[in-house]
């Protein structure tokens, strides 16, 4: 299915919406294709919102903010996200904040159906007073107390990932991050991936297998949907753009014209691609290193 | 300290360094804690492993990574891993000796604020927020922060408490029933504080070369305690400085 199409048929208006990834396998296509396609009142869930929600939330995607670290990595702010907290700019965006294991526990119970999440968190912090779903229940089998978090089951998440077979068996290597919690948790989910194989490739290798097609809605093969953001062994991270973005973020109308350019003036990611170039595209392939094969046997 | 052979910056990476002489497994985040890890992984710690939040234990990145998702930071690793291993198993299984942590405010018993500045529902600047710093300020068992001192950072009080230190002081920390120790030691351009006294207030132990009480007094926004003795801190050394400014920070990114 082509990332258009995916967009189209899933991300209705209003839906609550996980593009997850720790740095890396971020899915920059998937949130310029619903950028491009003027989606509205999503709410946007990621642990790290980074540059992609950043993107998002100054084109007026977004009405509501699930997160828990606010921060283009490595660099600084994130400006637009603050601009639209702090003065409403395009619009005002209510918040939902965890700290980052809160979040991991969230997807966890939401993955596996459970009502609630413990763990041992937010003890001495002001985060349970700013946000009323963080609680504390006394341990069933003793006198203490753990907090404990919500279940968190998006409508929609977007995983990126290094291959998958047209089923959408995916392999990840790398930060596996909370991809596998979150494809679980979701309703529906969209694998996108630098490459399609063949379903041998999967069965060969079954311990890289971190999603099974059986939870998958769709498959699309979308390659450097990730860019900015990295594929192990595919492509490294774009540390220069990370640095750039907080120049041209800091301002509403630079950003609205960065993205004029570079996201509502390519029909998709293929057309990012070709306006970025070979050349740029070419200096981020790492240098090939790989791993002894191992030998799960033939048994016969 | 114009006419001295090294940065502000310089002292607190290496001062930070040394400080985990002996430790196996630290915590780190970007910027100043990174190069700090990495320069004691050379020097005081050959046995650290370092351990970053995006779900890798024990890295070995060829270059300085910009984030702490770095592709160089994944190949060469002893193991990579789920976010939830990384917060359960190692995290809150009480794996991790040292967290290096920082924040736009610190107060006087290592509270930190990484949150909001003024109020959180109408913010006059929005910070980050957690991420992991919560679990690690609960977790780790020993904190180290790094902050440059001024008196907007070291405040009386916090506008918001996302990490907690040793809350109010003396035993406020342990009737929470928080595993980890709490906050030992805070590196700063111009000194170095513990909380070893018996109410766990942050107190003054070691000026950095050319630095006196009353200028670091001046940027503390409370009455500043002080060690019975207070040290000078050792300069860094040529070979200190070599490895940071040859292997680490080559262009300078972190150091100047």
């Amino acid at each position: 299915m082509s990332m258009h199409d995916a967009v189209a048929r899933h991300v209705r208006d209003g839906v609550s919406l996980a593009i997850e990834g720790f740095t890396a396998f971020i899915c920059f296509a998937a949130g310029h294709e619903i950028i491009r396609q003027r989606r509205r009142d999503l709410t946007l869930i990621r642990m790290t919102p980074d540059v992609i929600y950043d993107q998002m939330i100054a084109a007026g995607v977004a009405r509501r903010l699930v997160f828990s670290y606010l921060g283009n990595p490595g660099v600084g702010p994130l400006n637009c996200i603050r601009r639209a907290v702090e003065r409403g700019i395009p619009a005002l965006l209510e918040i939902e904040e965890y700290s980052h294991y809160g979040m991991v526990g969230r997807y966890t119970a939401g993955a596996a159906r459970l009502p609630f999440y413990p763990l041992r968190s937010y003890v001495g912090s002001e985060m349970p007073a700013a946000n009323p779903k963080i609680k504390f229940v006394k341990s069933p089998y003793g006198e203490e107390e753990v907090a404990v978090v919500p279940p968190l089951n998006p409508d929609v998440a977007f995983i990126h990932a290094q291959r998958a077979d047209a089923e959408g068996n995916t392999q990840v290597w790398g930060l596996l991050g909370v991809q596998k919690e979150v494809a679980f948790a979701a309703s529906k989910v969209i694998v996108v991936v630098e490459e399609l194989v063949d379903e041998s490739v999967v069965r060969a290798d079954p311990n890289r297998t971190l999603i099974p097609g059986l939870i998958v809605e769709a498959v699309v093969h979308e390659p450097f949907g990730a860019h900015p953001s990295y594929v192990q062994g595919y492509y490294d991270r774009d540390n220069a753009f990370y640095l750039e973005w907080d120049k041209i973020s800091r301002d509403q109308s630079a950003t609205e014209a960065w993205l004029e350019e570079w996201v509502y003036g390519v029909p998709d990611r293929a057309g990012y691609a070709r306006k970025l170039g070979p050349e740029a595209i070419e200096r981020l392939k790492p240098i090939p290193s790989l791993s002894a094969p191992v030998n799960y046997g033939s048994h016969q | 300290m114009t006419d001295r052979p090294y940065t502000a910056s310089e002292m607190m990476i290496t001062a930070a360094a040394r400080a985990l002489a002996g430790v196996r497994t630290v915590f780190v985040g970007v910027g100043l804690p990174n190069i700090a890890c990495n320069l004691a992984r050379r020097t005081v710690a050959p046995d650290l492993e370092l351990i970053y939040e995006a779900g890798v234990f024990g890295a070995r990145p060829k270059r300085l990574p910009l984030s702490i998702g770095d592709p160089a930071l994944v190949a060469g690793s002893l193991c990579t891993m789920s976010m939830a291993d990384l917060f359960g198993c190692y995290l809150q299984g009480g794996r991790i000796e040292v967290g290096f942590l920082g924040g736009a405010q610190v107060d006087r018993f290592g509270n930190l604020n990484t949150t909001a500045i003024a109020s959180y529902a109408k913010p006059k600047v929005r910070l980050p927020g957690s991420g992991g710093a919560c679990e690690i300020a609960i977790h780790a068992q020993r904190l180290f922060y790094i902050m440059r001192l001024s008196k907007r950072a070291f405040v009386e009080r916090l506008d918001f408490r996302t990490s907690p230190g040793f809350l109010d002081g003396g035993d406020t920390r342990w009737r929470l029933g928080m595993p980890g120790g709490g906050p030992q030691l805070v590196v700063t351009d111009k000194a170095l504080f513990d909380f070893s006294g018996p109410d766990h207030e942050m107190r003054l132990v070691s000026l950095h070369p050319g630095n006196t009480v009353d200028e670091v007094s001046s940027e503390i926004g409370w009455s500043l305690c002080e060690a019975s003795q207070v040290g000078e801190t050792p300069a860094p050394t040529a070979a200190e400085l070599e490895c940071i400014r040859r292997e680490l920070d080559p262009t300078g990114m972190y150091r100047n």
